[in-house]
């Protein structure tokens, strides 16, 4: 897990994400199961949940930091590290693993140059893999962000992606 | 305002990808310039059924359909149809003529589905013109809440989630529950591949579950909701979100609704990529802000669920089945379906069938009347092999058993389930041993980690079936994996554990010839395990095109332009990509 090389370890929580948590917590602590809330909404808004982060909600939201780390690692969306510009994701779902998933993956590994969880070395995509995005009717389906592209032809996937900048 | 036309525009996200967007803002520009911003309504819609056609419309009165648009092709669409009543024949949808398909809606019956496509979900105004909320109004103002559980237990509705559970005894539980606080949930975590009924719902119709909730919660004595939906849904949140404030600005959510004196608020909770949430107590726990793990039934939610309160918990098209069943009667709906499973079921066609999406059809239909007559077949002419329905915990269902009636008991009678409504269908191509290891893979992958048959038993199954796939299973596999089914199923605490082995189990029952080719005769029959199959291009058919080659992900295809290509079998890593590319078929498998 999260491994730092030590000449990088950022201890201190940056003051802009800071801002964006205070914002956060303003608006639901005191409210029942705040912890869960508050994690979906700073990975919502911030993208990432990193130690420093961790801490400081873990004593915010009054609860022990083991508690909000086996949360936190429990669910597969919350990360602890940045991700690339833009999050590519290939749906393996039932749907799509009938209907060529398994090779616009491939593609994808081939195109991009990383295996899955990696990030290119421009930090401009982040390749995974998702379990059904209800998009079923247009498999096999990658996820780009929030945008869905459905019925891909693995060899013309360099065409959706070239909108990413 | 009375409009003198409507244009229902798709916001689906595939047509957004094709560029709805820039076509429905030169559609609002071409309506300004020419004064008919008056006169025109133009409406965003989740979905109009041709998504990969998209960008769609449609315009009423007439009930035109135009897809594949462009921004010219709607200052073409605005100057001529909507201004001079001409309809643009060039533009309009036409049923694609290489497959006869029947029209889609002839042995559909649209209950749940009835709304979307003809309202503007983010509009509380188009939904009470449909009736809306006069459910609520009525039951608030003249039914006590036994009187609801009374037309609820008339009415047959099953859980739609996917066990089948009366849901007038759900609500009896929770409603003779004493407990100073009682809630209502809404399962919204649809977390089984290949299914999107109630993503479409909750996009489409928000309001009939928003409605649904309030009358539970009236019937129970419950003055809070929740609505846990999974986070892979963005657009569904953002809908939701705009409807609980609009029926909250109505007074239809909040304080003393319909001066009835009863008090409802429904808040959102979202999940964040845990399977194992869908499971009732896993999913309060993940409410309540914990890791979300099963916990021992009973206690039952009706007892003690959120927070140690009484609960009752439903799935979306339960709840949106509600309204139209007490505004319509129990009768109508007990009309509808067989004699044990009541009413319609949504049902999301995937996989190997020519016309995918999501359909409604009144329980007890047959499997051939749901993949052929309204599906329109296998896809390309292939032979039909299985249809896998209830998801990960379901099972694989034979070509014998096509006339099957699609029910609560018939499915389980079978091995399968009805599950929240996936209807998966698979071809001749598509290997039964593969897609048990690939369900195996995602119940592993999902399994919470508490009980430890199925922490441990479904790795070590999803080994031996790895194995088996390799062209490595040895004699003795098929056993070994039935005895640690059996175990997985009796030593787990909830459905995804008790059903992880279903998979294997169907799949084993009615393909066992497929596991023993790979075991003993080293062969995919379907062609489709990399360790059992190699890739080769027949140098009579190659023309030297280098597509396979320029496609290739790991370089392993030489050859020179208009030269004969030859694969290297050590480099292939037989994903397939050059069999699909190749313009002559020329790429073969064995």
């Amino acid at each position: 897990m999260n491994v730092t090389p030590p000449g990088e370890l950022v201890t201190e929580l940056q003051p802009e994400i800071r801002e964006k948590i205070d914002a956060i917590l303003v608006e639901n602590l005191g409210k029942p199961g705040a912890t869960m809330l508050v994690l979906t909404l700073v990975q919502e808004t911030v993208g990432y949940i990193s130690p420093p982060m961790q801490s400081y909600l873990a004593e915010q939201l009054d609860v022990p930091l083991s508690h909000l780390y086996g949360v936190l690692t429990f669910y597969s969306s919350f990360r602890t590290s940045p991700i690339g510009r833009h999050k590519v994701s290939v749906c393996l779902g039932t749907a799509c693993y009938v209907r060529n998933g398994p090779t616009l993956l491939e593609k994808l590994k081939q195109v991009l140059g990383v295996e899955v969880n990696e990030t290119t070395a421009d930090n401009r995509f982040t390749l995974e893999i998702c379990r059904c995005v209800g998009a079923c009717s247009q498999a096999p389906v990658v996820m780009i962000d929030d945008d869905i592209a459905g019925r891909v032809d693995p060899s013309k996937i360099g065409r959706i992606l070239r909108k990413y900048k | 305002m009375v409009y003198r036309a409507h244009v229902l525009i798709s916001g689906s996200p595939q047509c957004i990808d094709l560029g709805a967007r820039e076509v429905k803002a030169t559609l609002l520009e071409e309506l300004a310039a020419l004064g008919l911003a008056n006169e025109v309504q133009v409406m965003e819609v989740s979905t109009l059924g041709h998504d990969e056609q998209g960008p769609e419309l449609v315009i009423y009165p007439e009930g035109t359909q135009y897809v594949d648009l462009t921004a010219d092709d709607m200052r073409l669409i605005v100057a001529e149809h909507l201004l001079k009543g001409r309809p643009v024949e060039k533009l309009t949808y036409q049923e694609p003529p290489s497959e006869p398909l029947p029209p889609p809606s002839a042995k559909e019956v649209r209950v749940v589905l009835d709304n979307i496509g003809k309202i503007d979900p983010e509009n509380i105004d188009d939904y009470i013109a449909l009736d809306g909320y006069i459910a609520l109004g009525e039951v608030l103002s003249t039914m006590a809440p036994d009187d609801v559980i009374a037309e609820m237990k008339k009415s047959g509705l099953r859980g739609r989630g996917g066990a089948g559970f009366p849901t007038w005894l759900k609500w009896t539980f929770a409603r003779r529950a004493e407990s100073e606080q009682k809630f209502v949930i809404c399962n919204a975590d649809e977390g089984d591949p290949g299914a999107f009924m109630n993503r479409r719902v909750l996009e489409g119709d928000p309001h009939a579950v928003l409605e649904g909730m309030a009358i539970a919660a009236y019937a129970i004595g419950a003055q809070q909701g929740y609505i846990y939906v999974r986070a892979e849904y963005p657009i569904a949140i953002k809908i939701l979100r705009t409807a609980i404030n609009q029926a909250r600005e109505y007074g239809l959510l909040g304080k003393n609704i319909f001066e009835s004196g009863f008090d409802f608020d429904i808040e959102i909770r979202m999940g964040a990529g845990a399977f194992v949430c869908g499971e009732e107590t896993a999913l309060m726990q993940s409410i309540e802000g914990k890791r979300g793990m099963p916990l021992t039934r009973p206690p039952y939610p009706a007892n003690s669920g959120l927070w140690g309160d009484s609960t009752n918990i439903n799935n979306v098209e339960t709840l949106a089945n509600v309204p139209k069943i007490l505004r319509r009667g129990a009768e109508w709906f007990a009309s509808m379906g067989t004699e044990k499973s009541k009413g319609t079921k949504t049902f999301a066609i995937a996989g190997k069938v020519a016309r995918t999406g999501l359909i409604e059809v009144p329980l007890g239909m047959t499997i051939r009347e749901i993949v052929y007559d309204i599906g329109g077949g296998v896809l390309n002419g292939k032979k039909f092999k299985a249809v896998q329905t209830g998801g990960p915990m379901g099972g694989c269902i034979p070509e014998k058993y096509l006339d099957l009636p699609v029910d609560y008991e018939s499915l389980a009678g079978v091995g399968s389930m009805m599950g929240s409504g996936g209807f998966v269908v698979m071809d001749e191509d598509t290997c039964m041993v593969d897609i048990a290891r690939f369900f195996m893979e995602f119940t592993q992958d999902e399994s919470c980690g508490k009980c430890v048959p199925c922490r441990v038993g479904t790795r070590r199954m999803l080994e031996i079936l790895e194995r088996i796939c390799a062209g490595e299973g040895k004699p003795g596999d098929i056993e070994t994996l039935e005895g640690l089914a059996t175990y997985i199923q009796d030593g787990s605490l909830c459905g995804l554990g008790q059903g992880a082995p279903n998979p294997v189990l169907s799949t084993l029952k009615y393909f066992r010839d497929e596991y023993e080719a790979h075991i003993y005769d080293k062969k995919c029959p379907a062609k489709v395990c990399k360790g059992l199959i190699e890739f080769t291009i027949d140098p009579e058919a190659c023309i030297g095109c280098t597509r396979c080659a320029r496609n290739c992900p790991v370089n392993a295809i030489s050859g020179k332009p208009k030269e004969t290509h030859v694969i290297d079998p050590e480099v292939c890593i037989r994903c397939g990509i050059c069999a699909q590319v190749c313009p002559v078929d020329a790429v073969h498998v064995e």
